[in-house]
């Protein structure tokens, strides 16, 4: 892919001056802290607030390794998803819209290397921000319970909360290219997000869907069987590639 | 929640949140930062006040780093700094292929024809201007040839090289400035040479060498740690000719390289051009009639997407200009000056009259029947004159001509007089 060393240090150099990574790592960090004191502190909060008012009762769960580990994965993967969007969104449609994208490819790069350059640097800030994120949970998990994951379930499990998101910033990448417009690209994400959401809880095809490896990901965390996690994973897997190739054919006929 | 429990929770999420916040603020207000809406007050409440998600939807939709506040300019290079770089840059090879070569080159948009089988041949070594109204196809046919679109039928090459072909051989062959370049405003001026350079292949003592070449060139060492963002209008264009410059380009292809620049921009940029000539072939497309006569060797004239005509400059001036008189009547005799140009419609000799607050212009057929006529009728509409004189046909008034003849009215041409260069745009 031609130009693709000298991109990518331009886009991840973006990254760093734009305050984007700092943004995405600052996030993270905040949620995976969040994580494991929400589970942990939650009933005790709400215990002293009195859980009888008005007629309701609330019931919260005991801590638990298990609910940490849910808030840890729910946390990251929320707010993973809203900076994989955010990321992905202009990344394209705005070097279109200004211009910039055609003083690049008129210059020795290819569509390819252009678009390979970003998905890398986003998924590499993505990256970064994960093991941030997923390692302050840790230490976290470590200060506030008695015992804690296995660490190379649990890295397991960072690794597929990443992969998750790096399935999601290609569609993003996919939808910004179709679009001139970042925020088209925007709502194109989060439609594939809700149509993915509703087709993962299908019972067959469910398990396929980028967001439901956070089952599978949960179970390896915990030292459980994660089920038949083989198909699902190498879906995912090939998922990105199949994306990336889309978003180079559809990129490769347009006109700048 | 004892206290030491109370500071693990509390402390370090304060000081993650309080942190982007107040360094989402700090960004927000610095003095060259632009955002969209152009509101810093309400992106500060959106930081201050949606909590988490403000900083973060700031830093990645909020702030414009394509458009940066203007600061001060800096001085263009001396033409001697330019000349004398430019004398060690490789001059072109003297081969006579051209450099440009279309053949029914066509560029269709569903039904409509935005370039219509174009036959051109660029010679190499010359300024080429490549003119017409706005929508006449010009962009468009800068684009087929720099590869950013695909022919709808034809051919062509540039520096000997197929358009529409892949492998970056055209590209290494080619500079290209955009009608309105926008670079990433967070990049430095030098950053973005040395990105451009490196995509060129240049490494090491060379590229460090090429980039200082090329900002001594386009005037901005000075500005080259300043963050583009923060450059003026005309820095920008600077900018841009230094980075389709930067790999000695063989065909350098410029779109309307001075339409948005004041008069001293434009003539920073045309110093520059015109400097250029037998170091790479300039093909420039423009709307702008007096800085083509200054700088352009040949002309082609484009309208509704058909070439109209080609050539050196003088030959289209021989062939196409008519002979034409020029009379500046007294202020204050609108009344004397419409009978006057009414009486001139009127005669056989006269093709065409145009008045303007301060001139009559009288293009005839036969300046040996119309000389001696025109100031008869002068006397006897009762007009005034400050200056009468036979007049040199001007490339604006061949163009206006053609392009009139070749299809629908048009607005005419922009004409703006350069500081420092008379009204037909020389020195």
């Amino acid at each position: 892919m031609m130009g693709f060393r000298v991109l990518l240090l331009k886009e991840m150099r973006e990254q760093l001056r734009t305050n984007r990574l700092i943004a995405v790592a600052a996030i993270f960090l905040l949620f995976g802290i969040l994580g494991p004191l929400t589970d942990r502190y939650m009933k005790e909060l709400v215990d002293a607030i009195g859980t009888e008012s008005g007629g309701f009762s609330i019931q919260v769960p005991p801590p638990s390794l298990e609910g940490d580990l849910v808030q840890i994965i729910k946390n990251l993967s929320q707010f993973g998803i809203i900076c994989a969007l955010l990321l992905g969104m202009g990344s394209v449609a705005w070097e279109k819209e200004r211009g910039t994208a055609g003083m690049i490819l008129t210059k020795p790069a290819s569509r390819a290397a252009f678009l390979a350059a970003k998905l890398v640097a986003i998924s590499l800030t993505l990256g970064i921000a994960t093991a941030l994120g997923t390692g302050v949970a840790y230490i976290y998990t470590l200060i506030l319970y008695p015992t804690v994951f296995p660490p190379a379930g649990y890295a397991a499990m960072a690794i597929l909360l990443w992969w998750m998101l790096v399935a999601f910033t290609s569609i993003t990448l996919l939808a910004s290219t179709v679009t001139r417009s970042a925020i088209a690209a925007a709502g194109i994400g989060l439609v594939t997000l809700l149509v993915m959401g509703i087709v993962g809880a299908l019972p067959t095809i469910g398990p396929y869907m980028p967001s439901s490896l956070s089952d599978p990901a949960r179970a390896i965390a915990m030292g459980q069987d994660p089920g038949s996690l083989a198909g699902p994973l190498v879906f995912n897997i090939a998922l990105v590639p199949a994306l990336f190739c889309i978003t180079w054919l559809v990129f490769r006929r347009q006109e700048l | 929640m004892n206290p030491a429990t109370i500071a693990l929770v509390v402390i370090p999420l304060v000081i993650i949140e309080l942190g982007l916040m107040l360094y989402a603020l700090y960004d927000l207000f610095q003095e060259d930062r632009r955002v969209v809406g152009d509101s810093k007050i309400m992106w500060a409440l959106i930081i201050a006040f949606v909590n988490v998600i403000g900083p973060l939807v700031y830093f990645f939709v909020g702030r414009d780093d394509s458009r940066g506040t203007e600061t001060v300019g800096v001085g263009a290079a001396p033409t001697e700094s330019i000349a004398r770089i430019l004398a060690t840059w490789p001059g072109l090879a003297a081969d006579t292929d051209a450099a440009i070569s279309t053949a029914g080159l066509t560029k269709r948009y569903g039904g409509i024809v935005a370039l219509d089988h174009l036959d051109l041949s660029v010679p190499s070594g010359s300024v080429f201007g490549f003119l017409g109204p706005n929508g006449a196809g010009k962009t468009t046919t800068l684009r087929l040839l720099t590869g950013l679109a695909a022919a709808t039928d034809g051919t062509g090459t540039v520096a000997g090289v197929r358009i529409g072909g892949t492998g970056g051989e055209l590209a290494r062959n080619i500079g290209y400035l955009d009608q309105d370049p926008r670079f990433y405003g967070w990049m430095r001026g030098r950053e973005l040479l040395t990105m451009v350079a490196q995509l060129h292949g240049l490494r090491g003592a060379a590229l460090r060498q090429r980039v200082g070449e090329v900002l001594e060139i386009v005037g901005l060492t000075e500005a080259a740690s300043r963050r583009i963002g923060g450059y003026s209008g005309g820095m920008r264009q600077r900018l841009g000719i230094g980075q389709a410059l930067i790999n000695q380009p063989r065909v350098l292809f410029l779109d309307e390289p001075v339409s948005s620049l004041d008069p001293e921009g434009r003539r920073d940029i045309l110093e520059i051009i015109s400097r250029l000539r037998g170091a790479a072939t300039v093909f420039m497309s423009t709307h702008i009639l007096n800085d083509v006569e200054r700088v352009c060797d040949r002309v082609a004239i484009l309208n509704f997407g058909h070439l109209v005509v080609e050539g050196p400059i003088d030959e289209l001036l021989d062939r196409y200009a008519q002979p034409v008189y020029e009379l500046e009547p007294e202020p204050r005799q609108e009344g004397a000056i419409d009978r006057l140009a009414g009486a001139m419609r009127g005669q056989a000799w006269a093709r065409d009259v145009k008045t303007t607050p301060d001139t009559v212009r009288v293009f005839v057929d036969d300046p040996r029947v119309a000389g001696p006529a025109i100031l008869p009728l002068v006397v006897a509409s009762g007009v005034g004159l400050v200056r009468y004189e036979r007049a040199r046909p001007s490339l604006e008034d061949v163009f206006l001509r053609l392009v009139a003849e070749s299809g629908p009215p048009i607005a005419p041409p922009v004409t703006v007089p350069v500081w420092g260069l008379d009204a037909r745009g020389r020195r």
